[in-house]
């Protein structure tokens, strides 16, 4: 198959309750899979299986998670450099937690600029707004790099010529993807692949130019 | 037994244990004329002295003990959280913990002499054991969403250090500063058994009959502890650091001889029949029957009394906390009372209650309750204070016995038997005033220099304090009772 994930006839849910049954997905090299439908039908819940999936290969994988997962009290460039933790030892990740290098910091600031969040090392991620946060988090996927990239809801807090951009640069980084999206532009344009969810399983599973309206217009419903 | 009946259970046997231990207990003061002691030291408060030398060094070690103790303490405790699970590691901080910081001093005394180190590691063994289980919680209680963004890959240390730490941060700073409160109190009380801080002034000029004198030592030590959240700023921290181990390293004490420590090992502590040929076990067993036994049943039976007292004095003094209750002045007043109660260690309580009443256990019955029971009443009136009532809720006692008093009642439990684990590690100690605690049976070892048999009898009260423990852990369980770790009770 040659794919990056897979998932057969699984259902996949918290605990006790099934959120999504029957699923059957292959996520191939090279696509970019955008998930669509309601908030509540189970796109967080797809995105983490799928994770898991890649966790248990050598593929790597980053994470934009919906709630972003930065640590409050550091600074931006620690919330990035979070990304490469399993790249270095622990020694060197408790000296960059004193004192980073240079070398460090120059990269993580220039991603950091790319994200539209230029001289903001030092600031501590809760005096940052939250279409700030979302960008460091994207920032953090970025540093990270790797095969694939999960993202969830990535850019719902900034405006939609930003969101263009910044899923731009994530799908420069990562040759493949699969991203929660709530804007059916934005799936339009920068997906390869859309898969609707509604009712606790995926209704329509397309290339992105097969997306009618009428089948938008049926799932949001 | 559902939660309900526990509790139920729970309170009638507490009531029977209680009135069973009353029974048992030696309350009857003997001093015949207490009356003219606490005139004397009434005087002594109103015409405090504060003239005599030493009051301003005995008080600055005072802190530079409790400082350098719970820093180092702390640092280790931060090391050793994150294996806490780890049941070596567990094992090995439960055990600090459960000898309490006197007896550490006693037995380090034997080594390190009356010199600064002893002073330090007597606080900062056990609490290292304390900070490890407390930052361990504070470490778990951290929100989850940081490190499940991490790559699964991530090293655990890194993690740990990047996704959980800074998140406990601020917690793991309001603990610390809370210890160091408790540190000054246990750096005062080191005093007692001849480390150079204010505990042994007290002693010295209680029997002396100097009254001013002492009065102004306890002056002293409220002038320090009332106000620690004021002077103790984290950024000072460095300077205060540089300080205290200033000031420790230019003390002068008493050499000790050479090769104190290996002597300790490979002699002292080692069983009498050991060294000298002879059987162990009948010798352990007079130990565990004449000192041991004794010594444990009375700790038990204080303790019980003693809760019994802090459980009343909780129940009955935390609605005067409560300006709904007792009106803005009258809590005021509350308040101050029993901030002097819970700042002042139950020991030297203990000890100014011994001066006025005579030797029975009923000194440090009242001292171990009234300190206890203020610390419960501070907790309860606290949340008390924090209660969402309804806007036509009742006020004075009305609001006590239909509102606070019921919602309370788990609260009241839980902070019960946390407050027993304490009283326990408390009442043993007690006996280094002469009560028939197992303090007293240690004290009197270390006297005749049978360290071995001190060795034993510490053990003892470790695993009194741990079966305590255990207890209180199934009986909170059962009771389906839970505080936040974090809250001041550990």
């Amino acid at each position: 198959m040659g794919g990056i994930a897979h998932l057969e006839k699984r259902t996949l849910g918290w605990g006790e309750t099934p959120v999504l049954t029957d699923v059957t997905l292959d996520v191939g090299i090279g696509e970019r899979i955008a998930l669509l439908g309601r908030s509540g039908t189970g796109k967080s819940t797809l995105l983490a299986a799928l994770r898991e999936e890649v966790e248990k290969t050598t593929h790597r994988a980053a994470l934009v998670p919906q709630d972003l997962g930065l640590v409050p009290q550091l600074s931006t460039f620690h919330n990035v450099y979070m990304g490469r933790l399993d790249d270095f030892g622990t020694l060197r990740n408790l000296g960059t937690l004193v004192y980073p290098r240079a070398k460090d910091r120059g990269e993580v600031g220039a991603i950091l600029a790319s994200v539209g969040l230029p001289d903001m090392l030092r600031k501590p991620a809760e005096t940052l707004s939250g279409g700030q946060r979302q960008r460091v988090a994207i920032a953090r996927a970025l540093y990270r790099g790797g095969a694939v990239v999960f993202a969830d809801e990535p850019v719902s807090a900034v405006d939609i010529t930003q969101g263009h951009h910044l899923i731009g640069m994530l799908h420069e980084r990562f040759s493949t993807s699969v991203m929660a999206l709530h804007n059916v532009d934005l799936a339009r344009v920068h997906a390869t692949r859309v898969i609707g969810l509604k009712g606790g399983r995926i209704t329509f599973d397309l290339a992105a130019a097969d997306l009618t309206d009428a089948l938008v217009a049926e799932l949001y419903a | 037994m559902t939660a309900a009946h526990a509790r139920k259970f729970g309170f009638w046997a507490f009531v029977a244990l209680s009135l069973i231990a009353l029974g048992l207990s030696d309350l009857e003061s003997n001093r015949p004329d207490p009356w003219n002691t606490l005139l004397a030291l009434g005087r002594g408060f109103l015409t405090p002295d504060f003239g005599t030398g030493g009051l301003w060094y005995g008080a600055a070690l005072t802190v530079a003990f409790a400082l350098v103790g719970v820093l180092f303490a702390a640092a280790v405790g931060l090391v050793l959280a994150p294996f806490y699970a780890n049941p070596v590691v567990r094992g090995f901080s439960v055990t600090l913990r459960s000898i309490h910081e006197l007896f550490w001093a006693l037995l380090l005394m034997q080594v390190t002499g009356l010199g600064p180190l002893t002073g330090l590691l007597a606080i900062g063994i056990p609490y290292s054991g304390i900070f490890a289980r407390v930052f361990a919680d504070l470490l778990s209680e951290t929100p989850q969403s940081a490190a499940s963004a991490l790559p699964r890959s991530t090293p655990r240390t890194s993690l740990i250090l990047y996704a959980r730490l800074p998140l406990a941060w601020d917690q793991i700073k309001a603990y610390a500063l809370y210890r160091i409160e408790c540190g000054l109190r246990s750096s005062a009380v080191l005093g007692f058994i001849g480390l150079p801080t204010l505990g042994y002034l007290l002693e010295t000029f209680f029997r002396q009959a100097h009254y001013s004198q002492a009065a102004a030592v306890l002056y002293i030590f409220f002038a320090l502890i009332l106000p620690v959240r004021l002077w103790m700023r984290w950024h000072l921290t460095p300077l205060y650091l540089i300080a205290a181990l200033w000031l420790l390293a230019v003390q002068k004490f008493p050499p000790m001889g050479e090769g104190a420590l290996i002597r300790f090992l490979t002699e002292d502590i080692i069983p009498a029949p050991l060294r000298n040929g002879g059987e162990l076990l009948p010798w352990l067993t007079k130990l565990l029957e004449t000192q041991a036994l004794p010594g444990t049943v009375t700790t038990v039976i204080l303790a019980q009394v003693a809760l019994a007292l802090a459980a009343l004095i909780a129940i009955f003094g935390f609605p005067a906390l409560v300006p709904r209750v007792s009106g803005r002045i009258g809590s005021t007043i509350a308040h101050g009372v029993f901030v002097v109660l819970r700042s002042i260690p139950d020991y030297m309580l203990a000890f100014v209650f011994l001066q006025i009443l005579g030797p029975s256990l009923l000194p440090a019955v009242l001292a171990l309750g009234l300190h206890n029971g203020a610390i419960i009443a501070h907790l309860l009136g606290q949340q008390s204070r924090g209660l969402a009532l309804r806007p036509d809720a009742p006020r004075g006692l009305s609001l006590w016995g239909y509102e606070l008093l019921p919602r309370q009642s788990g609260t009241i439990w839980a902070l019960c038997l946390y407050r027993w684990e304490i009283i326990i590690r408390d009442s043993a100690i007690m006996g280094l005033l002469g009560l028939g605690t197992l303090g007293f049976f240690i004290e009197k070892n270390v006297q005749e220099l049978r360290l071995d048999r001190v060795v034993v009898l510490l053990l003892v009260s470790a695993a009194l304090t741990l079966v305590v423990d255990h207890i209180s852990t199934r009986l909170r369980a059962s009771m389906r009772l839970r505080l936040g770790p974090q809250s001041e009770t550990t």
